[in-house]
């Protein structure tokens, strides 16, 4: 504990940079995943042959061990951040891209034919009734897709990424559990705090009416 | 001079395994309940669902007043014709207000006029406005909730208002109960209703005009009476049940 201390006062400076690296990884790539994956997920739930393959396609990706997606980063895009974001973007997409497919056709289509028939336009119908009703599954996806981000995004440090992990893999190779920690707590902290406060997040967003469900539009 | 609120014109519909329609033509009389009826598949769906352009015909035209529907931007049809639908459709995140108050809101008119109109559309369909205005749709029973769908189709005032099995779907004390409402509305309001229904007993009791369908033709069309009196066909007493002549001539 005494020695977990002096580490943190020998290097908080250098901590507190690698956190920003962190976050900055983290949030670049669940912001370009969101872009990505919830405009294309509403495209793809008017088109349900198109969509089969393309969710199919996007979920290989999810199979891929994480350290051997950075890897085939490398020879691609080189090291640094930006192949790092590239990586974790892709591993994002596919819950987001699930979750806001699933929550725009899971809207009753009931809720369609009256819309419809009330006279709004595709995007209107789209606005005023899909998307609120489906925000909840979409923002679900959202934070878990922003969890596994911070996660994965300690190995980035392989690929010369920094962030947090440059902290951890140095304290390995010098096999000291101060270093370890100071890089270990802080990235385990990030992700109880991210999930913590998209809960609340989630929770706020949701529309009164749907909040205690009973008849709402979801199945 | 024309009393016609929709006109069919030698309208024909056919979903891929032959014609549900078929040059058939139809006169809505303005400002009455025409219910329609006949067994499934008769096409009253596809008929009512033609007159807000759900459904487009193959040929024929869709006239209302003397305005080809087919020419019209089908958004802005829709936003001038009420529209109830079995299910109900409230929006379950918004609330009651909100729900009523859409049509206008998509035609972009003001705010302030909204909520007034809103509570005035609450005081008609019997709900006390303060007490209902903020509430969300699954916080009201079914019964409610479709006074609430009857609202909606009537806050943009439209002339033309198309209910398809509206009440099917309630208990039958509340639908008893709004099929009177309904009447008495009418009363008020004096729209032009077309209400399908598999339910005779609520097609004879509601409606001004009955139209009776079979195989996309119409057996016959006239008030209730006619049709008890004088049925057009044997069809005519075949459907609306033989236990329905004994009673209509006892009285």
């Amino acid at each position: 504990m005494h020695q977990l201390w002096t580490t943190f006062q020998a290097s908080w400076e250098v901590l507190l940079e690698k956190t920003q690296e962190h976050i900055y990884l983290s949030l670049v790539s669940v912001v370009l995943a969101c872009l990505i994956a919830i405009p294309l997920g509403i495209y793809l739930s008017t088109h349900r042959r198109l969509a089969n393959s393309v969710i199919t396609t996007v979920s290989v990706i999810q199979t891929i061990p994480s350290l051997a997606l950075f890897g085939f980063m490398i020879p691609l895009l080189g090291i640094g951040p930006k192949p790092a974001i590239f990586a974790l973007t892709l591993y994002a997409l596919m819950p987001i891209l699930q979750n806001t497919y699933v929550g725009i056709n899971g809207v009753n289509p009931a809720l369609i034919e009256a819309g419809k028939g009330l006279g709004m336009t595709r995007w209107q119908l789209l606005w005023i009734v899909q998307l609120p009703i489906a925000r909840v599954v979409i923002m679900a996806g959202v934070r878990l897709v922003a969890v596994q981000t911070i996660s994965m995004a300690t190995i980035a440090t392989y690929i010369a990424a920094g962030g947090l992990g440059d902290i951890i893999t140095n304290g390995m190779s010098m096999m000291d559990t101060p270093t370890i920690l100071l890089g270990a707590i802080p990235v385990s902290l990030l992700v109880i705090l991210i999930n913590i406060l998209l809960l609340q997040l989630n929770r706020w967003l949701t529309p009164k009416g749907l909040s205690d469900e009973k008849t709402s539009g979801q199945h | 001079m024309s009393q016609a609120a929709v006109e069919f014109q030698q309208v024909t519909k056919n979903y891929g395994s032959g014609n549900v329609l078929e040059n058939f033509n139809l006169v809505i009389p303005k400002e009455k309940i025409v219910t329609i009826i006949g067994p499934s598949g008769c096409g009253k769906t596809t008929l009512l669902k033609m007159i807000n352009r759900l459904i487009e015909p193959e040929a024929g035209s869709v006239l209302l007043g003397q305005q080809d529907i087919g020419e019209l931007n089908p958004v802005e049809l829709r936003r001038s014709i009420g529209y109830v639908i079995q299910q109900i459709g409230l929006f379950p995140h918004m609330t009651v207000e909100q729900n009523i108050s859409i049509v206008p809101r998509l035609k972009g008119e003001k705010k302030e006029h909204l909520v007034a109109r809103t509570a005035e559309l609450l005081q008609l369909i019997g709900l006390e406005p303060e007490q209902y205005r903020g509430r969300y749709p699954h916080e009201l029973s079914g019964g409610q909730q479709q006074r609430i769908g009857v609202a909606r189709a009537l806050a943009a005032n439209p002339s033309i208002i198309l209910m398809d099995e509206p009440f099917s779907a309630l208990d039958p004390i509340s639908r008893v109960q709004l099929q009177k409402e309904l009447i008495k509305l009418n009363e008020q309001v004096r729209k032009t209703i077309v209400f399908v229904t598999h339910d005779i007993d609520e097609a004879l009791k509601i409606a001004d005009i009955v139209v009776l369908l079979k195989g996309g033709q119409v057996i016959q069309q006239g008030s209730p009476k006619e049709l008890l009196e004088r049925p057009a066909h044997e069809f005519v007493r075949e459907f609306l049940g033989q236990e329905r002549f004994q009673l209509a001539y006892s009285i």
